[in-house]
């Protein structure tokens, strides 16, 4: 190996080095649309779309880059060892830690770069370099150099490239034995098709700032860019649908007051999420987290005129910081459980190797999670996804089905070790994660089925796949995870920008069942595109979705022949005693592979009912409605006894004269091109990861079998686990796919026989909630939601706020007091300063002048707020000398 | 001569300026006080400027008197602002935070 | 008076750096005191225009004290800036408020031992600390001689080229921003 580190040491593309300027590009263009974007010809579109095409250049650039240092087709020993013919070999696999092959690095590239790193074999793992302090690997810290350290890490902001490929035997030691060893041992076999390191991260990170006099104590922040495969995944992704949402845009935000101020949005969102994808340090996660969040807020409340969208876009932020609460305490955890460093290579290579307590990483990953559910929708804290949909239609696209929703995701895979470690999930049957996503797909896919809203429908869908993706990576199938994440991208992507391409024909309309209805035969375009985009998503064979559907259900182990006998630990000395001895998951995944399945079917059947509702039957918009459509519609609502404000305005709606009148029409070519890009992506990107079983029974070549896995899944690096991967099942597929058709089947069935009677219907009227109680009353729990947004609004707010006014109160009347009666001298001095200050000043005279004690648990905390600057200085001054004083005194 | 004369000196100017900020209603006279606050940290640098010998604290009080200009511009222009919509400049009537 | 101080301040330390610094010493006893006092003075009295004059003194102490510390251009600067254009612009603001000349009534807040409290503690952890830091120190001798100036532009122009054009920037920000905030309209 070493000869081949030595033949691979050749330069870090220049691109990987220079990453940042992908996210600068946009960032750039955000400033220069808001400063001169209203004045230029298309109110500063075209800058928009001159630094997306050029995000798009590089970003393409990147990935081929990227991949070609993978390799574009494959040949190593997986694809051999796996597939139909590898359960024979893998069965016999025995000896773990035995047989370790030495491992042949086949992909130059990643190497060593100028680093002075004598090739010396290493039996441990070595610390990520960190621009912070780059000479600390090499030489001993010693404090004499220390000043000179400060000064070249400076000038060391060049690539700190993952000089680790020497450490290679480490990382076989403990991470490749689970894939090394294969059945016969024979030291040929490895040498042609050894298991290479594959997919190192390639970090390239500057010193921002040290602290600490003495490099022992010196803590440093760096920062910079990690590119690996997960990050290349998201750029192209990233990329791609942003510049389509842009082109798309054009046209569908035409002639809009804000036009120009929709266009900076959107060029400071894609400089924000390739920011956070890039990122090479927490620090900047979290920065890049909270720019898009802040994105998704403007873009939300971009028609803030209207209150619901405003409120909308206050519930989607307010939302996220209840989940930033966990997230900036997962980091911090991290932080100082990983010795005091951001890196994120860093924090990987320590989860993996074990050296950070079992506890932070449990409660990090646990914190962590928190912050996921609010960003990525998931149970419990989903509930601002829905509503984020009153932004324009691109904008959900974009950021509330590709990409920022994701983040979430991201954020598990870019820390996966964390979480892998922290669940405990090589041993355990079901862990937080999964059992969270499970809830989230089979809840939101439910919750699909009762909106009249397509684009609610399509958020409930997003909202469930998201937690496909969790349950993917909750259960240790990382690979089917990220894939589903890029198949949904675009997938769904599609879809959204096919709802509103629809609307934009219905008036701006989202209601399917009164404006909608019979369009196929209006816009063709649109609607073969959609059409694609629900098989992908329902996934039906050869369209993606099917793909990472697929491979997320087989990676639960359940299905019969599906677990993979290797073992599942990464703990190089075998004192993982928690491990089972099949590890992995193996079997026992039962739960959430039970929640996939259900949302298969869940799925295809809500994706169904939009087609017909919305493509099938007849036109109920405009001029072409009767009158019995109404009657319909009304008794049903009334029957169902719901008083929302959809069913009001349903209720009226077929009696609106639309005014526009006339039938809805294809939409232009700068909506359609992007759609049937997307539908293009759609239906092939799921053949970057066949199983190999599938490429053989085709006769392809057998490299172009799980390309995706290969190119986004890091193998070897020191910096991620070892995971066991599942064993494609031809059955599951057929049973999966069955499922779907199924459901698809009976629900066509229904609105077909609907229709037959009454083309312009859009529900029985004497359906079977009307009749059966208990359905009746499960689709009064669906149309509420869970009754989530009640606990919230309502229990908890209502609930807390008073009752922690009159706490407050308490505690500052009987605590505080009792406090400051009894500690004496010194601390009574202080103390009764505090008390007098604030129960004299501030209490006793908002008291006063309100009146009566009646108020006076409220007012104690309105009190603080008096709008007096100078009382605001005088509580932070006198804070600020207060915890000086502790500091000094007391620690 | 003792760096702690001049520290000392600093934090004695220091706590009169966070006074007059507390204490003053006159929103012209709370500038005064901020004006101190900045002179006692000024000191601050250029005393530790001399002690070690290097002239990077005297650059660092030319740049906080550079910033304190363009504070005292933007805070005069807020007085009179509010002067003008209230026809008063005491600060204790300026309370639109008030909860 | 100011004037008088900073030209003995300039001329004594340039001597004296050779003498001893008994005289420094005695200097800047006379400094200290007058600049607190004034300080004094000015948050408290009931006169505005008052309350600027001894601002004034304050600002002055403090570039004599620069003068004594070597820092000469960052005294020149104290003088020309402070001196001249902030007080001006305070005795604008103190025009344009329409302040009575005279005594005024109701400058102070009722509850002033607040003030005195905060202040008084902040005094209490500042100096506790100074002296637990810096009990002993002495500012080394050879270093009262004056920075020269060209060695503070050196230093502008290079290490902190950067803060310096950010400042520019600042500057420019808040003309424009108080323009924008003082206009009438």
């Amino acid at each position: 190996m070493f000869l081949a580190a030595a033949e691979a040491a050749s330069e870090t593309p220049w691109i990987f080095e220079n990453i940042w300027i992908v996210p600068a590009i946009p960032a750039l263009s955000f400033l220069l649309i808001i400063a001169i974007g209203k004045r230029l010809p298309m109110k500063g579109s075209e800058i928009g779309l001159a630094s997306i095409a050029a995000v798009f250049a590089l970003s393409m650039f990147a990935t081929y880059t990227w991949v070609d240092q993978i390799g574009f087709t494959g040949g190593h020993s997986e694809e051999s060892a796996e597939g139909d013919t590898g359960d024979a070999e893998y069965s016999e696999t025995e000896s773990l830690g035995g047989g370790v092959q030495s491992v042949v690095l086949d992909t130059p590239g990643f190497a060593a770069a100028e680093g002075d790193e004598s090739s010396e074999e290493k039996t441990e793992s070595k610390p990520v370099p960190n621009a912070c302090f780059a000479d600390e690997d090499t030489g001993d810290s010693d404090d004499a150099e220390y000043g000179d350290d400060v000064d070249s890490a400076d000038k060391d902001a060049e690539s700190q490239s993952s000089d680790e490929t020497d450490s290679g035997t480490e990382a076989s030691a403990g991470i490749q034995t689970v894939s090394l060893t294969n059945p016969s041992g024979s030291s040929v076999y490895a040498a042609s098709d050894g298991y290479e390191t594959r997919g190192e991260a390639i970090i390239t990170d500057t010193c921002w700032f040290k602290t600490g006099a003495d490099s022992s104590t010196a803590s440093g922040i760096s920062v910079g860019t990690l590119v690996d495969g997960q990050s290349i995944m998201m750029l192209f992704v990233v990329s791609i649908i942003s510049g389509l949402v842009h082109i798309y845009s054009t046209d569908y935000v035409n002639g809009d007051r804000r036009y120009t101020h929709y266009f900076a949005f959107l060029s400071l969102f894609t400089a924000a999420m390739l920011f956070m994808v890039l990122s090479s340090s927490t620090l900047q996660l979290i920065v890049g987290w909270e720019l898009v969040g802040v994105c998704s807020f403007g873009l939300i409340g971009h028609w803030w005129e209207e209150k619901p969208n405003s409120d909308a876009a206050l519930k989607a932020f307010l939302t996220n910081r209840v989940g930033d609460i966990g997230l900036l305490i997962g980091m911090i955890v991290l932080y100082f459980g990983a010795e005091r460093t951001f890196d994120i290579a860093e924090i990987n290579r320590q989860a993996v190797a074990g050296e950070i307590n079992q506890l932070h990483l449990s409660v990090a990953a646990l914190c962590l999670m928190t912050a996921i559910m609010s960003k990525s929708g998931q149970f419990v804290l989903h509930t601002w996804l829905p509503d984020a949909m009153a932004g324009p239609t691109p904008v959900s696209a974009l950021i509330h089905a590709a990409t920022m929703v994701v983040a979430g995701v991201y954020m598990i895979g870019r820390l996966y070790p964390v979480f892998w470690e922290g669940f405990m999930m090589p041993g355990t049957n079901l862990n937080a994660m999964a059992f969270i996503g499970g809830l989230t797909t089979v809840g939101g896919g439910l919750l699909a089925f009762v909106q009249r809203d397509i684009k609610k429908v399509l958020a409930y869908s997003t909202v469930s796949q998201l937690g496909y993706m969790v349950l993917a990576l909750g259960m240790g199938a990382y690979t089917a995870g990220m894939f589903h994440l890029f198949t949904h991208a675009f997938f769904k992507a599609c879809l959204f920008l096919g709802a509103g391409s629809v609307s934009h024909a219905c008036h701006h309309s989202f209601d399917m069942k009164s404006d909608m209805g019979g369009l196929r035969k209006y816009m063709p375009k649109t609607f073969w595109t959609f059409m694609i985009g629900t098989g992908a998503l329902m996934g039906i064979p050869p369209l993606a979705g099917f793909w990472s559907k697929d491979e997320i259900l087989v990676g639960a182990q359940v299905w019969p022949g599906t677990s993979s006998e290797k073992p599942g630990a990464f703990v190089d000395d075998g004192e993982g005693f928690w491990l089972a001895a099949t590890g992995g998951g193996d079997g026992t995944f039962t739960i959430p592979f039970i929640f996939g399945c259900i949302t298969a079917a869940l799925t295809a059947a809500y994706m169904t009912r939009v087609i017909m509702l919305t493509f099938f039957g007849e036109y109920r918009g405009g001029g072409a409605h009767d009158d019995h459509g109404h009657d319909d519609a009304h008794d049903t609502h009334a029957a169902a006894d719901h008083d929302d404000a959809h069913d009001t305005h349903d209720a009226h709606g077929h009696d609106d004269a639309h005014g526009h009148g006339g039938l809805p029409h294809e939409s232009g070519s700068r909506i359609t091109i992007p759609l049937m890009i997307l539908a293009f992506m759609a239906s092939v990107v799921g053949f970057l990861n066949m199983p190999s079983g599938f490429v053989k029974a085709l006769g392809l070549p057998e490299g172009w079998a799980h390309r995706f896995e290969d190119w986004v899944e890091p193998v070897g690096t020191g910096q991620f686990p070892a995971i066991d991967h599942a064993k494609p099942s031809l059955s599951l597929a057929v049973f999966a796919t069955g499922l779907g058709l199924i459901s698809i089947l009976v629900v066509r069935g229904y609105y077909m026989k609907l229709f037959a009677k009454d083309p312009m219907a859009t529900e029985y009227t004497d359906g079977l909630a009307s009749k059966f109680p208990p359905l009746r009353a499960l689709h009064n729990v669906l149309e509420n939601k869970y009754y989530l947004d009640h606990l919230y609004s309502g229990v908890i707010a209502g609930g807390t706020t008073g009752p922690l006014a009159r706490a407050a109160y308490w505690v500052n009347q009987n605590i505080l007091d009792g406090i400051i009666n009894t500690v004496g001298k010194t601390g009574v001095l202080l103390g009764r300063f505090i008390y007098r200050f604030f129960d004299q000043g501030v209490v006793d005279g908002a008291v006063n002048s309100s009146g009566q004690a009646a108020g006076l648990s409220g007012q104690f905390l309105r009190g603080v707020q008096s709008g007096q600057v100078r009382n605001y200085a005088t509580l932070m001054f006198g804070a600020t000398a207060l915890i000086v004083a502790v500091f000094m005194f007391a620690v | 001569m003792y760096l702690n004369q001049f520290l000392i000196f600093s934090a004695i100017l220091f706590c009169i300026g966070v006074y007059g900020v507390l204490v003053r209603k006159n929103g012209v006279l709370v500038l005064m006080s901020i004006e101190l606050i900045l002179n006692a940290v000024n000191i601050n640098l250029v005393a530790f400027g001399t002690f070690h010998g290097q002239a990077a604290g005297q650059v660092f009080a030319l740049f906080v008197i550079a910033v304190a200009a363009a504070e005292v511009g933007v805070g005069l222009a807020i007085v009179l602002l509010i002067y003008r919509n209230r026809r008063s400049i005491d600060v204790s009537e300026a309370d639109l935070l008030k909860g | 008076m100011i004037a008088s101080l900073l030209e003995i301040g300039l001329a004594q330390t340039q001597e004296l750096s050779s003498v001893g610094f008994d005289l420094v010493n005695v200097f800047f006893g006379l400094i200290a005191v007058v600049a607190i006092a004034a300080a004094l003075k000015m948050v408290s009295t009931a006169n505005v225009v008052h309350a600027a004059l001894y601002l004034l003194v304050v600002l002055s102490s403090v570039a004599a004290v620069y003068v004594l510390l070597g820092a000469e251009f960052a005294a020149a600067t104290q003088v020309l800036v402070y001196l001249g254009a902030i007080m001006v612009l305070m005795l604008f603001g103190v025009m344009l408020t329409r302040a009575k000349i005279g005594k005024e009534t109701d400058l102070d807040y009722e509850h002033r031992w607040v003030g005195v409290l905060v202040g008084i503690l902040m005094f209490a952890v500042m100096g506790y600390s100074l002296i637990e830091e810096f009990g002993d120190q002495k500012i080394p001798n050879d270093n009262y001689a004056p920075i020269q100036t060209e060695a503070v532009a050196n230093e502008i122009f290079s290490t902190y080229i950067v803060p310096f054009e950010a400042l520019s920037v600042l500057l420019l920000a808040a003309l424009i921003g108080a323009v924008v905030v003082a206009r009438k309209d």
